[in-house]
C-alpha cells in the first residue's frame, strides 16, 4: 500500500494562473486589481494635470461638477475640487500613495512578522513563549487605536504612516507563520534536514520558509486591502498622510463638508475608487485562499 | 437456483474528463454467496477500493459507474430509485474503511452513533436500540460493553475504533459487508483479533464478506476465494488455496514470490521489475506486458477473462505450475 | 567485532513541560501531576560494524525513538549513546556534528519525507555541498551518481516530489542520506508504507548497498517477515523495553519470551489452508501508564505472582541470546 500522495504544492506559475481564472469573479478582481496598479503607476501619463504642481490649477475652477470645462479648455471629467484641481488627476495620483503606503506596509509587515513567527517556532521553548506572548499582546491592541497613538506621538508623515502600520499589522503575519511553521517542523523532511547537520538558517529559510508560504499569501493579499483601509481610515480623520501627499483617504476627507451642499463628487469618486481597489483586492484573496487550501475543491 | 447473494457484471467504472473519460476499473465480475468471504487484492491503483466503493454506489462525480449491472440478491442496485438504495445500503450491505474515523462521528458518544443508525433503518424503542447496540461491542470483543457505550471515539485506542466500526457495520445484520484495508493501520496482535472476530461472526450469521486488502498473507487465513486485481482489471480469481498453491498469473506469482517468506533469508528477493503503470496511460494490450516474464507478442492484444482448470484467468500464457514450498 | 553504534542503559522520557501556574497548582495537590511516557526504559543495545540489527516491536514499544536517539535527533534523558565507542556526549561540537553525519536514517512516509519544493537534485544534493563533499563544479555529476545508486533515472533530477510514485520517493530519501556517505543507515519503517511488489525493490536495494558501501543498519519494523529476512540480530521490544534479542535464526526458531512467541504465532501466513487465529488477549497498553513488574504480564499467558511484582532483567539464556522473562534462565 502507498502512502496517500501529498498534495501537489502550489507552483505559482501558468499553470496556476490558468486555474485562477477558472472563477469570473476572482478573474474580474484580478483584471481590475492590475488595472489599478497600471494605472496609479502611469499617473503622470494618464493625469491631464499634476494636481499639486501649483500653476496649473486655478481657484476659479473649484467645485466644477463632472464634465464640464475648464478655464484653460481641459475638461474635468470627474469634476473639480474647492482648489481647482481636477478630481480625475487627484484620484490618479491619490492611488499611488494608497497603494504605495498599503502595500509597502504591508510587504514589511510581512517580512518583519514572518521572520519573527518562524524564528518563534523553531527556537521553541520559552524564547518562542516569550515572543508569541508579544505577538498576543500586539494584537490585543485595537487597531486603529493604536495606529492613532502612534502617529500622534511621531507626528504625520508618509514614513510614520507606513511604520504606524507595520507595527499594528506584523503580528498577524507571526502567528500566521508560526503555527505554519510548527506543522512544517514536525514533518519528517525537516528532521532529515537536522540529520544532515544542515544549519539552522538553511532549515528555516530553505525548509520552513517556502512551505509556509501558500497562508501567508493569502495573509498578504488581504492585509494589503487592510492597510489601505486602515490608511484611509487615519487620512480620513486627519492623522494620516500630510495634506502634500494626499491619498484617497484625505480625498475623501476634502470633500467632506460639501457632501450636503450637493458638490457630491469630491467625496463620492475617491470613495468608490477606494471600495472598488479594496474589493478587487479582496476578490483577488479569497480566491488565493480557495485554491491554496488543501481540503478546497479546485473549481 | 437461488441467485448469488452478490453478482457483479462488467462493472466498469470511469472518471470523466472533459475531453474523454478514462477507465478506472474495466469488466469486473464478482459472484459472492451467502457466507462466503472473498478476498481481492491489489496493489496501489489496482483500483480495488474503487470496486468497493462501485458496488456500494458511494462514487463522487466526475467518477461514476458505466454500465454495470450490480445484483444484490437478484436486484439491480444501480436501477433502483434512491430511496430504496439508501434503505438497502446500511441495512442489508454494510461498509467498512481503513479509517475508522470515516464511520464514527468525533463528536458524538458511541451509544448515540449506534441508537441513531438502528433507529434510522428499523422502528424500535430507544431502549431495544441500546441493547442491541451493547450485545454488537459484546460481539466484537469490547470489554464492559455498557460503559464503552458511553465513551466517545477519541477515548477508544486505533484497534478498538476499528472493532466499534465493525460493531456499527453489524448493528443491522447485514447480508454482505465490504471490508477496505480494514486492518492495515492496526498491529499484527489487534490484527489478529480483528480477523478472529470477524471470521466467527461471518461463519455464524452467514455474512457474505469482500476483504480488501494488499496484503496476501491477511486474505490467505481469511477467505475462500481470491481475486486480484492489476490495473483495474480482474487478473485471476478462484478459491484461496489454489490461488495460493499453483498462481496461473505471471503477476500474481510475482506477488507471492516476491514474499520475504518465500525468499531464503538474506538473499535478494524475487522482485517484479517495473511499476505499475498510471491508469491514465496504460500500455498496449495486457497491461502487465512490460514487466511479464512470460510476455509475447500476443499479449499487445488484450486478454479476456477465461476458465482455465476452474480457474478465472486474463493471461494468454498461464502457468500451470506449482509455486513451490 | 567492534561496535559501530551503541545505546548503553538509555532511557527516554517524555512530559509535557507544565507552565508556572501548572507547576504551583501540581504543587499544591490541585492538579494532577502531568503524566509522563515512558517511551524507552533502560535499553542496552549494540550494533556490530557492518552487520543488521532488525528492532521489531508495535505501536508504543518506543522502536522509533530508539532509533531517533541513535541517529541523534532526540538526546535520551538517560544513558549514553555511543558512536565507535566513544560517548557522544563527550565529543566536541564539530566532531559531533561529523560523527552524527555517520549515521542518517531513511524514514517511514515517502510523501511526507521530502521537501515538497525543492527539487530532487537539490534534495539530494544540498547536503553534500554544504559539507564540502563536492564542489558547485562536480555537484551535478554527484548527484547523478548518488541517483543511479539508488535505483532513479538521473533525468528525473529536475522533478518535484509529488511528480513521483511512492517507491520512487523512498528511493529519493535513500539516495540523499547515501549522498553524505555515511556508514549507518538507520531505516524506520521504511518499507511499510509501500506496495508488496515495490517494497521488494527497496529491500533489495538496501540489501546491494549493504554489500557495495560496506554499510551497518539498523532495521526497524514492526513487519516479522521483513525483519527476518534482512536481519543479522533481532531485537524485540514491548512498551518501551527490550524483551528478547537473539541471532535471527536464534530468534525465529527458539523464541522464549512469551510476547515474541504470541508475535510469531499470529504472524499472518501465506500457507495455505484455513488457519485458526491465536491471538494474544487484551489491547496494548498506554505508554502513560504501564503495568507494573514485567510490562507485558496482564496478557502473558503464562504470568505469575512475581511478574506482577518485579521488572525481569533481560538474561543471557543461550549463545547471544537474551531474554526478559523470570521463566527463563
Amino acid at each position: 500500500m502507498s502512502a496517500a500522495s501529498p498534495a501537489r504544492p502550489a507552483r505559482f506559475g501558468l499553470g496556476f494562473l490558468k486555474a485562477f481564472c477558472r472563477s469570473p469573479l476572482a478573474t474580474l478582481g484580478l483584471i481590475l486589481t492590475l488595472g489599478i496598479v497600471l494605472a496609479a503607476i502611469c499617473a503622470p501619463l494618464l493625469a491631464a494635470q499634476d494636481p499639486y504642481d501649483l500653476m496649473q490649477i486655478d481657484f476659479m475652477d473649484g467645485r466644477m461638477a463632472p464634465g464640464t470645462q475648464s478655464m484653460t479648455g481641459f475638461t474635468f471629467h470627474l469634476g473639480s475640487d474647492d482648489q481647482g484641481r481636477d478630481l480625475l488627476s487627484a484620484i490618479l495620483y491619490g492611488l499611488r500613495i494608497s497603494l504605495f503606503v498599503g502595500l509597502g506596509s504591508a510587504a514589511l509587515a510581512f517580512v518583519i512578522g514572518t521572520v519573527f513567527g518562524l524564528f518563534a517556532a523553531y527556537v521553541g521553548g520559552r524564547t518562542e513563549t516569550l515572543m508569541m506572548r508579544i505577538v498576543d499582546l500586539q494584537l490585543s491592541f485595537p487597531t486603529i487605536l493604536c495606529a492613532l497613538l502612534i502617529l500622534a506621538l511621531l507626528g504625520k508623515s508618509l514614513t510614520n504612516v507606513v511604520l504606524a502600520i507595520v507595527i499594528v499589522e506584523w503580528a498577524t503575519y507571526a502567528r500566521t507563520a508560526r503555527s505554519s511553521a510548527l506543522t512544517q517542523m514536525r514533518r519528517e523532511y525537516v528532521e532529515a534536514a537536522r540529520l544532515l547537520q544542515m544549519p539552522h538558517r538553511h532549515i528555516v529559510f530553505r525548509q520552513l520558509l517556502p512551505n509556509c508560504l501558500p497562508p501567508l499569501m493569502v495573509l498578504l493579499t488581504i492585509q494589503v486591502a487592510r492597510a489601505i483601509t486602515l490608511e484611509a481610515t487615519l487620512s480620513f480623520l486627519g492623522l494620516g498622510v500630510p495634506v502634500t501627499e494626499p491619498s484617497l483617504g484625505l480625498l475623501i476627507a476634502n470633500g467632506f463638508e460639501f457632501l450636503l451642499s450637493g458638490v457630491y463628487w469630491i467625496s463620492l469618486f475617491p470613495g468608490i475608487t477606494l471600495v472598488v481597489t479594496i474589493f478587487a483586492i479582496n476578490l483577488v484573496g479569497d480566491r488565493l485562499r480557495q485554491m491554496l487550501d488543501p481540503r478546497g475543491a479546485q473549481r | 437456483m437461488t441467485p448469488a447473494m452478490l453478482d457483479v457484471r462488467n462493472l466498469t467504472t470511469e472518471l470523466v474528463g472533459p475531453d474523454n473519460s478514462i477507465r478506472l476499473i474495466d469488466d469486473v465480475n464478482l459472484r459472492l454467496d451467502a457466507g462466503e468471504i472473498m478476498g481481492l487484492v491489489g496493489e496501489s491503483g489496482s483500483g480495488k477500493s474503487l470496486t468497493g466503493l462501485s458496488i456500494m454506489g458511494l462514487l463522487d462525480p466526475p467518477v461514476r459507474v458505466a454500465d454495470s449491472q450490480i445484483l444484490f440478491k437478484g436486484e439491480d442496485l444501480r436501477r433502483m430509485d434512491d430511496e430504496r438504495l439508501r434503505r438497502i445500503r446500511g441495512d442489508r450491505i454494510a461498509m467498512i474503511f481503513q479509517d475508522p474515523m470515516s464511520t464514527l462521528n468525533p463528536v458524538l458518544r458511541i451509544d448515540t452513533q449506534m441508537i441513531e443508525t438502528i433507529k434510522a433503518h428499523e422502528k424500535i424503542s430507544t431502549a431495544a436500540a441500546r441493547v442491541r447496540a451493547r450485545d454488537a461491542l459484546g460481539k466484537v470483543g469490547i470489554p464492559s460493553p455498557d460503559e464503552r457505550l458511553k465513551a466517545y471515539p477519541h477515548q477508544f485506542s486505533g484497534g478498538m475504533r476499528q472493532r466499534v466500526a465493525i460493531a456499527i457495520a453489524l448493528l443491522m445484520s447485514p447480508d454482505l459487508i465490504i471490508a477496505d484495508e480494514p486492518t492495515t493501520a492496526l498491529d499484527v496482535t489487534i490484527q489478529a483479533q480483528i480477523l478472529s472476530v470477524v471470521q466467527k461472526l461471518a461463519r455464524e450469521n452467514g455474512t457474505a464478506l469482500i476483504w480488501i486488502t494488499h496484503d496476501l498473507s491477511v486474505v490467505a487465513g481469511l477467505a475462500d476465494r481470491l481475486s486480484v486485481m492489476y490495473a483495474g482489471r480482474i487478473v485471476e480469481s478462484g478459491r484461496t488455496d489454489d490461488v495460493l498453491r499453483q498462481p496461473m498469473h505471471p503477476y500474481t506469482r510475482g506477488l507471492i514470490a516476491s514474499l520475504p517468506s518465500r525468499n531464503r533469508r538474506g538473499m535478494l528477493l524475487n522482485q517484479i521489475p517495473g511499476t505499475t503503470p498510471p491508469i491514465a496511460d496504460l500500455p498496449a494490450g495486457c497491461a502487465f506486458r512490460p514487466r511479464c516474464p512470460s510476455a509475447t507478442g500476443m499479449c499487445l492484444a488484450h486478454p479476456q477473462l477465461e476458465t482455465v482448470a476452474g480457474r478465472d484467468v486474463r493471461c494468454f500464457h498461464p502457468s500451470l505450475e506449482g509455486i513451490g514450498a | 567485532m567492534n561496535a559501530r553504534l551503541d545505546v548503553d542503559h538509555v532511557s527516554k522520557l517524555f512530559t509535557r513541560k507544565p507552565g508556572m501556574i501548572e507547576r504551583a497548582a501540581e504543587a499544591m495537590h490541585v492538579k494532577k501531576p502531568s503524566p509522563v511516557v515512558h517511551a524507552l526504559d533502560d535499553v542496552s543495545l549494540s550494533v556490530p560494524e557492518g552487520s543488521v540489527l532488525g528492532i521489531v516491536g508495535e505501536s508504543g514499544c518506543g522502536k522509533s525513538t530508539l532509533g531517533r536517539v541513535m541517529a541523534g535527533l532526540l538526546d535520551p534523558s538517560m544513558g549514553t549513546v555511543r558512536l565507535r565507542g566513544k560517548p557522544v556526549d563527550a565529543l566536541s561540537t564539530a566532531e559531533r556534528a561529523r560523527e552524527r553525519l555517520r549515521v542518517q536514517m531513511i524514514f517511514q512516509d515517502p510523501s511526507s519525507s521530502l521537501n515538497p519544493r525543492q527539487r530532487l537534485a537539490d534534495i539530494i544534493g544540498a547536503a553534500p555541498l554544504h559539507h564540502g563533499m563536492t564542489d558547485r563544479r562536480h555537484l551535478a555529476d554527484y548527484v547523478t551518481e548518488q541517483m543511479t545508486r539508488a535505483g532513479l533515472d538521473p533525468a528525473m533530477r529536475d522533478r518535484f516530489p509529488h511528480q513521483l510514485s511512492g517507491g520512487q520517493r523512498q528511493r529519493v530519501g535513500i539516495a540523499r542520506a547515501l549522498a553524505v556517505q555515511p556508514e549507518v543507515l538507520i531505516c524506520d519503517e521504511s518499507v511499510a508504507a509501500l506496495d508488496v511488489s515495490i517494497q521488494a525493490q527497496i529491500i533489495n536495494l538496501f540489501l546491494g548497498l549493504r554489500e557495495s558501501l560496506d554499510l551497518t543498519y539498523v532495521f526497524i519494523s514492526h513487519d516479522l517477515s521483513v525483519v527476518e529476512h534482512i536481519s543479522d540480530r533481532v531485537a524485540v521490544m514491548y512498551l518501551g523495553r527490550v524483551v528478547e534479542e537473539a541471532s535471527v535464526e536464534d530468534l525465529f526458531a527458539n523464541a522464549a519470551h512469551p510476547y515474541t512467541q504470541a508475535l510469531l504465532a499470529e504472524r499472518p501466513s501465506i500457507a495455505p489452508g484455513r488457519r485458526s487465529y491465536h491471538t494474544i488477549k487484551g489491547e496494548i497498553p498506554s505508554p502513560v501508564a504501564p503495568p507494573p513488574g514485567c510490562h507485558f504480564h496482564p496478557r502473558c499467558p503464562v504470568a505469575f505472582d512475581r511478574c506482577q511484582v518485579e521488572r525481569p532483567v533481560l538474561r543471557s539464556i543461550g549463545a547471544s541470546h537474551t531474554s526478559a522473562c523470570h521463566l527463563n534462565g
